[in-house]
C-alpha cells in the first residue's frame, strides 16, 4: 500500500482507544498497591474463584441463555413472517422491529418500569379489573423480559437476512419432489438458515451476559450479574484489580465463544453478519 | 409415443396483476410424448409449465392428469418432476443427497435409493460424483444432477424449464441429444421450454408455439417448419421472408410486380395475404433466366451456405445458397409454387 499515511489517523485512534485501555487493564489486574509499590499479583484472578462470584457468572450465563432461547423462539418466527413475500403489512412490521432500536436503551428500559411498578400501568389495568396487584418488578421473569425486550430485533435481523436471500426455486424444487410444507422447513428452510441463527444466537446471548442496566434496573440489584460485579469494582469498590481480571475472563469467555461460533459458520458457508 | 393422453389443458388463463400472461390455453399431451412449448420471452410459456407443475393456479380453467382434475393440488402429491431454469439444486447437500431427496421423503429403503441413485447417475454419466458437493461441479453437470434428481422418482411426466439455457452452445448441442435419449429410453412424458428454435425442433415430437399467452400453432416439426399457420410463427421459426401479396384468384398470387403460381386456395378474390418464403427457397439464377431480377446488397459467409440480401422491386430478399454472387452484380429469382406459402393478414 502506497498510501498507507492515510490510515495514520486511525492507527492513533487505535492506540489510544483501544491498545492502551486494553493494556491498563491487564496491568490492573496482575498489580496491586502495598507498602513496597506495585506489585505483580494474581490473587485478583483467584479471588474470581470464590463460590461467591461463580455463582454471579453462572447466573449470569443462566439468565443470557435462557433470554437467548426465548428471542430464538419468538424471532424465528417473526423473522419467516417477514421473510415471507405473501404478507402485506411486511414493512410496517419490519419498523416496528426495527424502530425501538433508534430510541435510547436505558429509555426503553426505563419505560418498563412505569409499565411493571407496583402502581404501574398493567398493575392499575389488573386491579381495575378487580384481581390483586402483582410483583411484576425486581425478579428473574422482569430481567429476562427486559433482556428480551432489547435483544429481540439482533436476534430477528440476521435470521430474516438469511432468509429473504433462500432462493425461492430450491423451495419449489424440494416441493416439486414431493416435500409438504413441514419436510420443506425441514430440511431445507432450517438448514440453510442456520447461519443466520449463528449471528442472532451470538448477538443476542454477548450482550446479554454482560449487561448490567437491565439487572440493575428491573433487577433492582437483588440479582448481580458479572456486568454489575465489574461495575461494582470501578465505581463503588474502587478494587480496579479485581474488576479488570473479571473484565479479562469475561473477554476471554466471549472471545472462546465467537471463534466456536465463526468456526461453524464457515463450515455452513455463512450468510450471517459476521 | 401412444395416443392415450395424459395431461389436458381446459380453457386455462392466468392474470397476474390485471395482466393477462395466458389466455384460454387449450392443450393436450400424450404419453410418452416430447412436447416442446416455443416462444418469445414473455409469451406464457413458463406460466404454463409452472401451472402443469402446481406452481402457479389458473385464474380460469382446468388441468386434468389422466381424466381427474388435479387443478388444485399442491405440486408434492401430482405425479410429476420438474427440472427448474437455474437447477435449484439443495447447496447444503451433496450430489447423493440431492439426488436422493424425493426418495427419502417416500421413505424407501436406504439400500434401495443407493442403488437407484447409482443407476440415476450411471444415465447422465456422472459416475463417482455422489460425494461431491454441488458447488464444485460446473454447470453442465449441476444440470446432469437435476435431470437424475428429478427422473429418479420414475415421474409420468417431466417438465423441463428452459434446462439448457445456461449452457454454452457445445455443450448445450451434446445435451439435448442425451436429453432426447433419456427420453427415448425410459419412455417418459417430457414437456420442455424452450426460446430456442433450432432445439424445439431437434427434440420434439410436437411443438406448441406460443406468443403473448395465445397459442399459434400445434404441429411436428415439420409441420411447423413448413407450414407455418401465421406470419408469427414463419418468422419465429427460422428466417423468413414475409411480404405482402395478393391473390387474384386460386393458386396465383402477385407479390413483387409479378403473378407466381402456388398451391394456396380457398381465398377472396384480391384477397390481400401474407407470403413467406424460406431464404433457402429463393433460387438465384443467371441474369435473364429469373421469373425477377435484383441486385445484390450485401453477402455474409455463415459457414455451411451464403446470406445475401437481394433487393428487387423494393422488396430485400434473404437468401441462403451455397454459391457466392458478387455485391452489386444483378441476378434472376425463381420461386417453386411448393415454396410459397400463403397466410391471411391478422387483422
Amino acid at each position: 500500500m502506497k498510501k498507507g499515511w492515510i490510515a495514520y489517523p486511525y492507527v492513533v485512534w487505535l492506540i489510544m482507544f483501544i491498545f492502551v485501555p486494553l493494556l491498563l487493564i491487564v496491568f490492573y489486574s496482575v498489580t496491586k498497591t502495598t507498602d513496597q509499590g506495585i506489585v505483580f499479583t494474581l490473587e485478583h484472578f483467584q479471588r474470581f474463584f470464590e463460590p461467591i462470584y461463580i455463582m454471579v457468572l453462572l447466573r449470569s450465563l443462566y439468565l443470557a441463555l435462557i433470554s437467548t432461547v426465548i428471542c430464538l423462539l419468538l424471532g424465528y418466527p417473526l423473522a419467516m413472517i417477514l421473510a415471507s413475500k405473501e404478507y402485506r403489512h411486511k414493512r410496517v412490521l419490519i419498523l416496528l422491529v426495527v424502530i425501538p432500536m433508534w430510541m435510547n436503551f436505558l429509555l426503553r428500559t426505563y419505560a418498563w418500569l412505569t409499565l411493571l411498578e407496583k402502581n404501574g400501568v398493567i398493575n392499575n389495568f389488573i386491579s381495575f379489573i378487580g384481581l390483586p396487584r402483582m410483583e411484576l418488578l425486581y425478579n428473574q421473569g422482569a430481567v429476562i423480559l427486559g433482556m428480551v425486550y432489547n435483544f429481540l430485533p439482533f436476534m430477528v435481523l440476521p435470521i430474516y437476512s438469511v432468509l429473504i436471500k433462500i432462493d425461492k426455486s430450491i423451495i419449489e424444487a424440494a416441493e416439486d419432489l414431493g416435500a409438504n410444507s413441514r419436510v420443506v422447513f425441514r430440511k431445507i428452510i432450517f438448514p440453510l438458515s442456520l447461519p443466520g441463527v449463528v449471528s442472532g444466537i451470538t448477538m443476542v446471548y454477548m450482550p446479554a451476559v454482560t449487561t448490567f442496566v437491565i439487572s440493575r434496573l428491573l433487577g433492582g440489584g437483588q440479582f448481580t450479574l458479572i456486568g454489575n460485579l465489574i461495575e461494582q469494582q470501578f465505581l463503588y469498590t474502587g478494587e480496579w484489580g479485581f474488576g479488570s481480571a473479571l473484565s479479562l475472563i469475561m473477554m476471554v469467555l466471549i472471545l472462546f465463544s465467537m471463534a466456536i461460533m465463526s468456526k461453524y459458520e464457515k463450515e455452513n458457508e455463512g450468510g450471517g453478519l459476521f | 409415443m401412444t395416443n392415450q393422453e395424459i395431461i389436458r389443458l381446459v380453457d386455462v388463463s392466468k392474470t397476474f396483476d390485471d395482466t393477462p400472461v395466458l389466455k384460454n390455453i387449450n392443450l393436450y399431451i400424450r404419453r410418452n410424448e416430447f412436447v416442446t412449448l416455443l416462444g418469445p420471452s414473455g409469451c406464457g410459456k413458463t406460466t404454463t409449465l409452472r401451472i402443469i407443475g402446481g406452481f402457479e393456479e389458473p385464474t380460469t380453467g382446468k388441468v386434468l392428469f389422466e381424466g381427474k382434475d388435479i387443478t388444485n393440488l399442491p405440486p408434492y402429491k401430482r405425479k410429476l418432476n420438474t427440472v427448474f431454469q437455474k437447477y435449484a439444486l439443495f447447496p447444503h447437500m451433496n450430489v447423493a443427497e440431492n439426488i436422493a431427496f424425493g426418495l427419502n421423503i417416500k421413505k424407501m429403503d436406504k439400500k434401495l435409493i443407493k442403488e437407484k441413485v447409482e443407476n440415476m447417475l450411471n444415465l447422465v454419466n456422472l459416475k463417482g460424483f455422489e460425494n461431491r458437493s454441488v458447488d464444485s461441479l460446473s454447470g453442465g453437470q449441476q444440470q446432469r444432477v437435476a435431470i437424475a434428481r428429478a427422473l429418479v422418482n420414475e415421474p409420468d411426466v417431466l417438465l423441463l424449464d428452459e434446462p439448457l439455457g445456461a449452457l454454452d452452445l457445445k455443450l448445450r448441442k451434446g445435451m439435448q441429444i442425451e436429453l432426447k435419449n433419456i427420453q427415448k429410453k425410459l419412455g417418459i412424458t417430457f414437456i420442455y421450454v424452450t426460446h430456442d428454435q433450432e432445439e424445439a425442433l431437434t427434440m420434439s415430437d410436437t411443438i406448441v408455439v406460443m406468443n403473448e399467452g395465445v397459442i399459434q400453432q400445434i404441429g411436428t416439426p415439420i409441420d411447423i417448419y413448413n407450414e407455418p399457420k401465421n406470419a408469427f410463427v414463419a418468422d419465429f421459426i427460422g428466417e423468413s421472408n414475409i411480404i405482402d401479396g395478393v391473390m387474384i384468384e386460386d393458386y396465383v398470387v402477385e407479390f413483387a410486380n409479378h403473378r407466381f403460381k402456388c398451391l394456396d386456395s380457398g381465398f377472396e378474390p384480391n384477397e390481400k395475404v401474407d407470403v413467406v418464403v424460406r431464404p433457402e427457397d429463393v433460387k438465384l439464377v443467371p441474369k435473364g433466366q429469373g421469373m425477377i431480377e435484383g441486385r445484390v446488397l450485401s453477402v455474409l459467409f455463415k459457414g455451411v451456405h451464403y446470406e445475401m440480401l437481394v433487393q428487387s422491386n423494393g422488396i430485400k430478399w434473404l437468401v441462403h445458397s451455397t454459391l457466392m454472387e458478387h455485391v452489386d452484380s444483378i441476378v434472376g429469382i425463381n420461386i417453386l409454387p411448393d415454396d410459397i406459402h400463403i397466410m391471411k393478414k391478422v387483422n
